[in-house]
Protein backbone atom coordinates (compact mmCIF):
# COMPACT_ATOMS: atom_id res chain seq x y z
CA UNK A 1 0.00 0.00 0.00
CA UNK A 2 0.87 3.86 -0.80
CA UNK A 3 1.20 5.71 2.17
CA UNK A 4 -1.70 7.53 3.46
CA UNK A 5 -3.17 8.80 6.85
CA UNK A 6 -6.45 8.26 8.41
CA UNK A 7 -9.06 10.51 9.94
CA UNK A 8 -12.17 9.11 12.12
CA UNK A 9 -14.64 11.85 12.57
CA UNK A 10 -17.55 11.77 14.76
CA UNK A 11 -20.28 13.24 12.11
CA UNK A 12 -21.30 13.09 8.92
CA UNK A 13 -20.76 16.75 8.25
CA UNK A 14 -17.19 16.48 9.98
CA UNK A 15 -16.46 13.14 7.11
CA UNK A 16 -17.99 15.62 4.22
CA UNK A 17 -15.59 18.41 5.07
CA UNK A 18 -12.58 15.95 5.43
CA UNK A 19 -13.77 14.30 2.06
CA UNK A 20 -13.84 18.39 0.47
CA UNK A 21 -10.28 17.59 -0.62
CA UNK A 22 -10.66 15.52 -3.71
CA UNK A 23 -7.49 13.28 -3.16
CA UNK A 24 -9.27 12.08 0.02
CA UNK A 25 -11.26 8.96 0.36
CA UNK A 26 -14.27 7.53 2.51
CA UNK A 27 -13.62 4.27 4.06
CA UNK A 28 -16.38 2.03 4.85
CA UNK A 29 -16.05 -1.32 6.17
CA UNK A 30 -13.17 -1.67 3.90
CA UNK A 31 -13.80 -5.25 2.95
CA UNK A 32 -12.85 -3.76 -1.04
CA UNK A 33 -11.31 -1.07 -0.27
CA UNK A 34 -8.81 -2.64 1.64
CA UNK A 35 -7.80 -5.27 -1.08
CA UNK A 36 -7.83 -2.66 -3.25
CA UNK A 37 -5.35 -0.02 -1.55
CA UNK A 38 -2.88 -3.64 -1.16
CA UNK A 39 -2.57 -4.02 -5.19
CA UNK A 40 -1.76 -0.34 -5.34
CA UNK A 41 -5.03 0.58 -7.45
CA UNK A 42 -5.92 3.59 -5.52
CA UNK A 43 -3.85 6.52 -3.99
CA UNK A 44 -5.75 8.80 -1.42
CA UNK A 45 -3.48 10.89 0.35
CA UNK A 46 -5.68 10.54 3.64
CA UNK A 47 -8.19 7.57 4.41
CA UNK A 48 -11.70 9.12 5.60
CA UNK A 49 -13.29 6.57 8.18
CA UNK A 50 -16.73 6.50 8.78
CA UNK A 51 -16.77 4.03 11.30
CA UNK A 52 -17.27 6.47 14.32
CA UNK A 53 -19.89 7.96 13.17
CA UNK A 54 -22.86 7.13 15.04
CA UNK A 55 -25.66 8.67 13.51
CA UNK A 56 -24.71 6.11 10.54
CA UNK A 57 -25.58 2.78 12.75
CA UNK A 58 -29.90 2.72 13.01
CA UNK A 59 -32.07 0.11 11.91
CA UNK A 60 -35.68 0.13 12.27
CA UNK A 61 -39.06 -0.06 10.41
CA UNK A 62 -40.93 3.26 9.38
CA UNK A 63 -43.93 4.25 7.37
CA UNK A 64 -44.79 6.60 4.38
CA UNK A 65 -47.42 7.29 2.08
CA UNK A 66 -46.80 3.97 0.19
CA UNK A 67 -46.38 1.47 2.94
CA UNK A 68 -43.88 0.50 5.39
CA UNK A 69 -40.27 0.43 4.68
CA UNK A 70 -36.99 -0.45 6.14
CA UNK A 71 -34.47 2.70 7.48
CA UNK A 72 -31.36 1.35 7.52
CA UNK A 73 -28.18 3.64 8.24
CA UNK A 74 -25.26 3.34 6.35
CA UNK A 75 -22.97 1.78 8.61
CA UNK A 76 -24.49 -1.23 8.99
CA UNK A 77 -22.69 -3.92 8.81
CA UNK A 78 -23.91 -7.00 6.92
CA UNK A 79 -23.64 -8.88 10.33
CA UNK A 80 -26.32 -6.60 12.11
CA UNK A 81 -28.60 -6.52 9.11
CA UNK A 82 -29.01 -10.26 8.74
CA UNK A 83 -29.56 -10.22 12.92
CA UNK A 84 -32.02 -7.35 13.16
CA UNK A 85 -34.04 -8.61 10.32
CA UNK A 86 -33.74 -12.16 11.47
CA UNK A 87 -37.68 -11.76 12.64
CA UNK A 88 -40.38 -9.88 11.34
CA UNK A 89 -41.62 -8.72 7.86
CA UNK A 90 -38.87 -9.05 5.56
CA UNK A 91 -36.53 -12.33 6.26
CA UNK A 92 -35.56 -11.92 2.85
CA UNK A 93 -33.40 -9.09 3.29
CA UNK A 94 -31.96 -11.20 6.37
CA UNK A 95 -30.95 -14.13 4.40
CA UNK A 96 -29.39 -11.68 1.54
CA UNK A 97 -27.00 -9.98 4.12
CA UNK A 98 -26.15 -13.67 6.04
CA UNK A 99 -25.02 -14.72 2.81
CA UNK A 100 -23.07 -11.71 1.71
CA UNK A 101 -19.08 -12.91 1.83
CA UNK A 102 -18.18 -14.95 5.29
CA UNK A 103 -18.93 -14.45 8.67
CA UNK A 104 -15.92 -12.01 9.40
CA UNK A 105 -16.28 -10.19 6.23
CA UNK A 106 -19.77 -9.73 7.25
CA UNK A 107 -18.39 -7.99 10.80
CA UNK A 108 -16.83 -5.54 9.17
CA UNK A 109 -18.65 -4.75 5.41
CA UNK A 110 -21.37 -2.29 5.72
CA UNK A 111 -24.75 -1.71 3.59
CA UNK A 112 -23.64 1.95 2.25
CA UNK A 113 -19.99 0.76 1.58
CA UNK A 114 -21.74 -1.98 -0.94
CA UNK A 115 -23.76 0.42 -2.52
CA UNK A 116 -21.92 3.01 -2.61
CA UNK A 117 -18.96 0.36 -4.71
CA UNK A 118 -21.51 -1.07 -6.71
CA UNK A 119 -19.36 -4.33 -7.54
CA UNK A 120 -21.37 -5.69 -10.63
CA UNK A 121 -21.51 -9.00 -8.68
CA UNK A 122 -22.69 -7.58 -5.28
CA UNK A 123 -26.01 -8.73 -3.80
CA UNK A 124 -27.21 -5.38 -1.93
CA UNK A 125 -27.79 -3.59 -5.54
CA UNK A 126 -30.26 -6.18 -6.39
CA UNK A 127 -32.27 -5.48 -3.72
CA UNK A 128 -31.87 -1.84 -3.47
CA UNK A 129 -33.04 -1.86 -7.35
CA UNK A 130 -35.18 -4.82 -7.09
CA UNK A 131 -37.27 -3.29 -4.30
CA UNK A 132 -37.29 0.04 -5.92
CA UNK A 133 -35.36 1.70 -2.46
CA UNK A 134 -34.43 5.07 -1.84
CA UNK A 135 -30.28 5.83 -1.36
CA UNK A 136 -30.12 8.59 1.10
CA UNK A 137 -26.90 10.92 0.90
CA UNK A 138 -26.02 14.08 3.42
CA UNK A 139 -27.32 15.73 -0.10
CA UNK A 140 -30.51 14.13 -1.39
CA UNK A 141 -32.70 11.00 -1.73
CA UNK A 142 -31.63 9.20 -5.38
CA UNK A 143 -34.35 6.67 -6.14
CA UNK A 144 -32.87 3.26 -6.90
CA UNK A 145 -33.29 3.61 -10.89
CA UNK A 146 -31.03 6.50 -11.05
CA UNK A 147 -28.51 5.71 -8.49
CA UNK A 148 -26.91 2.20 -10.23
CA UNK A 149 -25.28 3.51 -13.43
CA UNK A 150 -23.38 0.74 -14.53
CA UNK A 151 -19.73 -0.83 -13.21
CA UNK A 152 -18.58 0.54 -10.51
CA UNK A 153 -20.44 3.55 -11.39
CA UNK A 154 -23.15 5.65 -9.42
CA UNK A 155 -25.12 8.79 -8.98
CA UNK A 156 -22.67 9.63 -5.98
CA UNK A 157 -20.89 12.94 -6.71
CA UNK A 158 -17.72 13.71 -5.16
CA UNK A 159 -18.02 14.72 -1.40
CA UNK A 160 -20.92 12.81 -1.34
CA UNK A 161 -21.69 10.33 1.63
CA UNK A 162 -24.66 7.56 1.85
CA UNK A 163 -26.53 8.28 5.32
CA UNK A 164 -29.26 5.69 5.15
CA UNK A 165 -31.19 3.14 2.71
CA UNK A 166 -34.93 2.68 2.59
CA UNK A 167 -35.84 -0.68 1.30
CA UNK A 168 -40.02 -0.91 0.92
CA UNK A 169 -40.99 -3.94 2.45
CA UNK A 170 -42.65 -6.22 -0.36
CA UNK A 171 -45.67 -8.59 -0.08
CA UNK A 172 -43.32 -11.54 -0.86
CA UNK A 173 -39.86 -11.87 -2.37
CA UNK A 174 -36.86 -13.69 -2.94
CA UNK A 175 -33.04 -13.62 -3.97
CA UNK A 176 -31.19 -16.42 -5.40
CA UNK A 177 -27.76 -16.41 -5.62
CA UNK A 178 -25.89 -18.88 -7.39
CA UNK A 179 -22.55 -18.57 -5.65
CA UNK A 180 -18.75 -18.16 -7.55
CA UNK A 181 -17.59 -20.54 -4.57
CA UNK A 182 -13.92 -18.66 -4.59
CA UNK A 183 -15.10 -15.17 -3.97
CA UNK A 184 -18.66 -15.87 -2.68
CA UNK A 185 -19.89 -12.88 -5.13
CA UNK A 186 -23.11 -14.00 -7.06
CA UNK A 187 -21.92 -15.55 -10.29
CA UNK A 188 -25.73 -14.31 -10.96
CA UNK A 189 -28.10 -13.19 -8.45
CA UNK A 190 -31.69 -12.83 -8.97
CA UNK A 191 -34.19 -11.05 -6.40
CA UNK A 192 -37.77 -10.87 -7.41
CA UNK A 193 -40.30 -8.86 -5.48
CA UNK A 194 -44.30 -8.91 -5.58
CA UNK A 195 -45.82 -5.73 -4.35
CA UNK A 196 -49.90 -4.77 -4.88
CA UNK A 197 -48.82 -2.88 -7.45
CA UNK A 198 -46.56 -5.49 -9.67
CA UNK A 199 -43.57 -6.74 -9.72
CA UNK A 200 -39.68 -6.41 -9.93
CA UNK A 201 -36.83 -8.23 -11.19
CA UNK A 202 -33.39 -7.35 -10.62
CA UNK A 203 -30.06 -9.51 -11.50
CA UNK A 204 -26.92 -9.15 -9.98
CA UNK A 205 -23.23 -10.53 -11.53
CA UNK A 206 -24.55 -11.11 -15.13
CA UNK A 207 -23.98 -8.11 -16.93
CA UNK A 208 -21.39 -6.09 -18.34
CA UNK A 209 -23.29 -3.03 -17.14
CA UNK A 210 -24.36 -3.82 -13.64
CA UNK A 211 -27.17 -4.30 -11.68
CA UNK A 212 -30.59 -4.19 -14.08
CA UNK A 213 -34.16 -4.98 -14.35
CA UNK A 214 -35.39 -8.05 -16.29
CA UNK A 215 -38.42 -5.54 -17.48
CA UNK A 216 -39.81 -9.18 -19.52
CA UNK A 217 -39.90 -11.10 -16.87
CA UNK A 218 -41.57 -7.93 -14.64
CA UNK A 219 -44.47 -7.60 -16.97
CA UNK A 220 -44.57 -11.48 -17.30
CA UNK A 221 -44.92 -11.99 -13.58
CA UNK A 222 -47.39 -9.04 -13.05
CA UNK A 223 -50.13 -10.96 -14.94
CA UNK A 224 -48.64 -14.33 -12.87
CA UNK A 225 -46.60 -14.96 -10.60
CA UNK A 226 -45.49 -18.19 -11.03
CA UNK A 227 -42.55 -19.96 -12.52
CA UNK A 228 -44.21 -21.26 -15.94
CA UNK A 229 -44.50 -17.42 -16.51
CA UNK A 230 -40.89 -16.78 -17.31
CA UNK A 231 -40.56 -20.23 -19.33
CA UNK A 232 -40.65 -18.89 -23.13
CA UNK A 233 -38.72 -15.54 -21.71
CA UNK A 234 -35.71 -15.47 -23.22
CA UNK A 235 -32.60 -13.63 -21.83
CA UNK A 236 -30.43 -11.70 -24.35
CA UNK A 237 -26.41 -12.58 -23.98
CA UNK A 238 -25.10 -9.67 -25.48
CA UNK A 239 -24.46 -7.90 -22.98
CA UNK A 240 -23.90 -10.55 -19.98
CA UNK A 241 -20.50 -10.93 -18.71
CA UNK A 242 -17.70 -13.49 -19.84
CA UNK A 243 -14.96 -14.73 -18.08
CA UNK A 244 -13.45 -17.87 -16.81
CA UNK A 245 -16.14 -18.44 -14.35
CA UNK A 246 -18.76 -18.59 -16.92
CA UNK A 247 -19.72 -17.69 -20.67
CA UNK A 248 -21.81 -15.09 -21.61
CA UNK A 249 -24.85 -17.77 -22.83
CA UNK A 250 -24.19 -19.47 -19.44
CA UNK A 251 -24.70 -16.53 -17.80
CA UNK A 252 -28.05 -15.82 -19.46
CA UNK A 253 -28.94 -19.36 -18.92
CA UNK A 254 -28.59 -18.57 -15.11
CA UNK A 255 -30.91 -15.41 -15.07
CA UNK A 256 -34.01 -17.37 -16.38
CA UNK A 257 -32.96 -20.81 -13.86
CA UNK A 258 -32.57 -18.23 -10.54
CA UNK A 259 -35.38 -16.49 -11.68
CA UNK A 260 -37.44 -19.50 -12.17
CA UNK A 261 -36.05 -20.55 -8.42
CA UNK A 262 -37.09 -17.01 -6.84
CA UNK A 263 -40.21 -17.76 -7.69
CA UNK A 264 -40.82 -21.15 -6.62
CA UNK A 265 -39.19 -20.37 -3.73
CA UNK A 266 -41.15 -16.94 -2.80
CA UNK A 267 -44.70 -18.48 -3.16
CA UNK B 1 2.27 7.63 12.81
CA UNK B 2 -0.29 7.63 15.07
CA UNK B 3 -0.12 6.15 18.88
CA UNK B 4 -2.77 3.46 18.88
CA UNK B 5 -4.01 2.08 22.01
CA UNK B 6 -6.13 -1.17 22.35
CA UNK B 7 -6.87 -3.48 24.94
CA UNK B 8 -4.95 -7.04 23.41
CA UNK B 9 -6.21 -10.28 25.69
CA UNK B 10 -7.48 -7.91 28.28
CA UNK B 11 -4.10 -6.09 28.65
CA UNK B 12 -3.84 -2.40 28.02
CA UNK B 13 -1.24 -2.14 24.81
CA UNK B 14 0.06 1.08 22.92
CA UNK B 15 2.30 1.09 19.69
CA UNK B 16 2.90 3.94 16.72
CA UNK B 17 0.79 2.86 14.00
CA UNK B 18 0.97 3.96 10.22
CA UNK B 19 -2.57 5.01 8.93
CA UNK B 20 -1.72 1.62 6.43
CA UNK B 21 -0.92 -0.38 9.55
CA UNK B 22 -2.89 -3.80 9.26
CA UNK B 23 -4.27 -4.99 12.45
CA UNK B 24 -2.29 -7.88 11.22
CA UNK B 25 0.54 -6.53 11.22
CA UNK B 26 0.25 -4.54 14.30
CA UNK B 27 -0.20 -7.69 16.45
CA UNK B 28 2.21 -9.72 14.93
CA UNK B 29 5.00 -6.84 14.29
CA UNK B 30 4.65 -4.48 17.02
CA UNK B 31 3.09 -6.35 19.71
CA UNK B 32 5.10 -9.69 18.90
CA UNK B 33 1.67 -11.42 18.87
CA UNK B 34 2.77 -14.06 16.33
CA UNK B 35 -0.21 -16.66 16.90
CA UNK B 36 -2.18 -14.26 14.58
CA UNK B 37 -1.28 -15.87 10.99
CA UNK B 38 -1.06 -14.60 7.45
CA UNK B 39 -1.81 -16.92 5.05
CA UNK B 40 -3.30 -15.05 1.93
CA UNK B 41 -3.10 -11.23 3.18
CA UNK B 42 -6.23 -11.06 0.77
CA UNK B 43 -9.21 -11.76 3.18
CA UNK B 44 -9.89 -15.53 1.98
CA UNK B 45 -8.47 -17.55 3.74
CA UNK B 46 -9.03 -16.76 7.63
CA UNK B 47 -5.63 -17.39 9.25
CA UNK B 48 -5.64 -14.20 10.42
CA UNK B 49 -9.24 -13.83 12.65
CA UNK B 50 -9.27 -12.27 15.68
CA UNK B 51 -12.27 -10.59 17.54
CA UNK B 52 -12.51 -7.24 17.67
CA UNK B 53 -15.39 -5.84 20.58
CA UNK B 54 -16.37 -10.05 20.73
CA UNK B 55 -16.89 -10.11 16.60
CA UNK B 56 -14.77 -12.39 14.36
CA UNK B 57 -12.99 -10.64 11.69
CA UNK B 58 -9.93 -10.75 9.49
CA UNK B 59 -7.68 -8.48 10.67
CA UNK B 60 -5.86 -8.30 7.50
CA UNK B 61 -8.11 -6.46 6.24
CA UNK B 62 -8.66 -3.62 8.93
CA UNK B 63 -6.24 -1.19 9.90
CA UNK B 64 -4.74 -1.04 13.35
CA UNK B 65 -5.93 2.99 13.50
CA UNK B 66 -9.12 1.01 13.23
CA UNK B 67 -9.22 -0.89 16.31
CA UNK B 68 -8.39 2.05 18.54
CA UNK B 69 -9.75 2.00 21.84
CA UNK B 70 -11.12 -1.51 20.60
CA UNK B 71 -11.01 -5.21 23.08
CA UNK B 72 -9.15 -7.10 21.04
CA UNK B 73 -8.70 -11.17 21.56
CA UNK B 74 -6.31 -13.33 19.22
CA UNK B 75 -4.98 -16.98 19.85
CA UNK B 76 -2.64 -16.48 22.58
CA UNK B 77 -5.88 -15.09 24.67
CA UNK B 78 -7.67 -17.95 24.30
CA UNK B 79 -6.11 -20.39 26.66
CA UNK B 80 -7.41 -20.73 30.50
CA UNK B 81 -5.95 -18.54 32.55
CA UNK B 82 -3.64 -21.84 34.43
CA UNK B 83 -2.21 -22.13 31.09
CA UNK B 84 -4.47 -25.18 30.31
CA UNK B 85 -5.72 -25.73 27.09
CA UNK B 86 -9.33 -24.29 26.30
CA UNK B 87 -12.10 -26.75 25.47
CA UNK B 88 -12.19 -25.77 21.70
CA UNK B 89 -8.03 -26.00 21.83
CA UNK B 90 -8.47 -29.15 23.49
CA UNK B 91 -11.64 -30.56 21.11
CA UNK B 92 -8.78 -29.95 18.17
CA UNK B 93 -6.09 -31.37 19.96
CA UNK B 94 -8.52 -34.55 20.80
CA UNK B 95 -9.93 -34.47 17.43
CA UNK B 96 -6.70 -34.22 15.15
CA UNK B 97 -8.60 -30.47 13.91
CA UNK B 98 -4.91 -29.91 12.68
CA UNK B 99 -1.98 -31.19 10.75
CA UNK B 100 0.25 -28.46 9.94
CA UNK B 101 -1.54 -26.03 11.81
CA UNK B 102 -1.22 -23.13 9.80
CA UNK B 103 -4.51 -22.18 9.68
CA UNK B 104 -4.94 -23.19 13.40
CA UNK B 105 -5.68 -19.65 15.18
CA UNK B 106 -8.27 -18.58 12.67
CA UNK B 107 -10.29 -21.89 13.05
CA UNK B 108 -9.94 -21.61 16.60
CA UNK B 109 -10.78 -17.95 16.87
CA UNK B 110 -13.97 -18.48 14.50
CA UNK B 111 -15.59 -21.36 16.37
CA UNK B 112 -15.36 -19.35 19.49
CA UNK B 113 -17.32 -16.91 17.40
CA UNK B 114 -19.58 -19.23 16.51
CA UNK B 115 -20.20 -20.72 19.82
CA UNK B 116 -20.51 -17.82 21.30
CA UNK B 117 -23.37 -17.08 18.52
CA UNK B 118 -24.76 -20.44 18.31
CA UNK B 119 -24.14 -22.78 21.40
CA UNK B 120 -25.09 -25.95 19.75
CA UNK B 121 -24.35 -25.57 15.69
CA UNK B 122 -25.47 -28.44 13.51
CA UNK B 123 -22.83 -29.89 11.21
CA UNK B 124 -24.47 -27.55 8.02
CA UNK B 125 -23.91 -24.82 10.35
CA UNK B 126 -20.70 -25.40 11.22
CA UNK B 127 -19.65 -26.08 7.59
CA UNK B 128 -21.38 -22.67 6.63
CA UNK B 129 -19.94 -20.61 9.23
CA UNK B 130 -16.27 -21.74 8.30
CA UNK B 131 -16.70 -20.29 4.65
CA UNK B 132 -13.92 -17.89 5.38
CA UNK B 133 -11.63 -20.42 7.11
CA UNK B 134 -9.37 -22.23 4.69
CA UNK B 135 -7.57 -25.47 5.34
CA UNK B 136 -5.57 -27.15 3.08
CA UNK B 137 -4.43 -29.97 5.07
CA UNK B 138 -7.19 -31.62 7.05
CA UNK B 139 -9.79 -32.02 4.11
CA UNK B 140 -12.25 -30.38 7.15
CA UNK B 141 -14.07 -33.39 8.21
CA UNK B 142 -11.63 -33.62 11.77
CA UNK B 143 -11.97 -30.07 12.23
CA UNK B 144 -15.98 -30.08 11.88
CA UNK B 145 -15.91 -33.13 14.42
CA UNK B 146 -14.15 -30.88 16.66
CA UNK B 147 -16.08 -28.19 16.34
CA UNK B 148 -18.94 -30.85 17.40
CA UNK B 149 -17.44 -32.24 20.13
CA UNK B 150 -16.51 -28.37 21.42
CA UNK B 151 -20.25 -27.48 21.89
CA UNK B 152 -20.85 -30.69 23.41
CA UNK B 153 -22.29 -32.83 20.87
CA UNK B 154 -21.74 -36.58 20.05
CA UNK B 155 -19.63 -36.73 17.24
CA UNK B 156 -19.94 -40.57 16.57
CA UNK B 157 -22.09 -40.40 13.76
CA UNK B 158 -19.92 -37.42 11.80
CA UNK B 159 -18.00 -38.40 8.73
CA UNK B 160 -14.57 -39.24 8.71
CA UNK B 161 -13.27 -39.75 5.65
Amino acid sequence: MYEFDIEKPSTVEAAVAALADGDNMALAGGQTLIPTLKQRLAAPEKLVSLSGIDSLKHIGMDSGPDGDFWRIGAGMTHAHVALETEDGNFTTLSRVAGNIGDPAVRNRGTIGGSLANNDPSADYPAVVLGLGGTVVTNRREIQSGDYFQGLFETALEEGEIITEVHLPVPEISNYQKFVQPASRFALVGVFVAKFADGVRVAVTGASEDGVFRWSEAETALSGDFSASAVEDLQMEDGHMIEDLHGTRAYRAHLVKVMTRRAIQAAV
Amino acid sequence: MTKVEMTVNGKAVAADAEGRTLLSHFLREELKLTGTHVGCDTSQCGACVVHVNGEAVKSCTMFAQEAAGADVRTIEGMAESDGSLSVIQQAFQDHHGLQCGFCTPGMVMSTAALLSENAKPTETEVREYLEGNICRCTGYHNIVKAIMAASGQDVSDIAAE
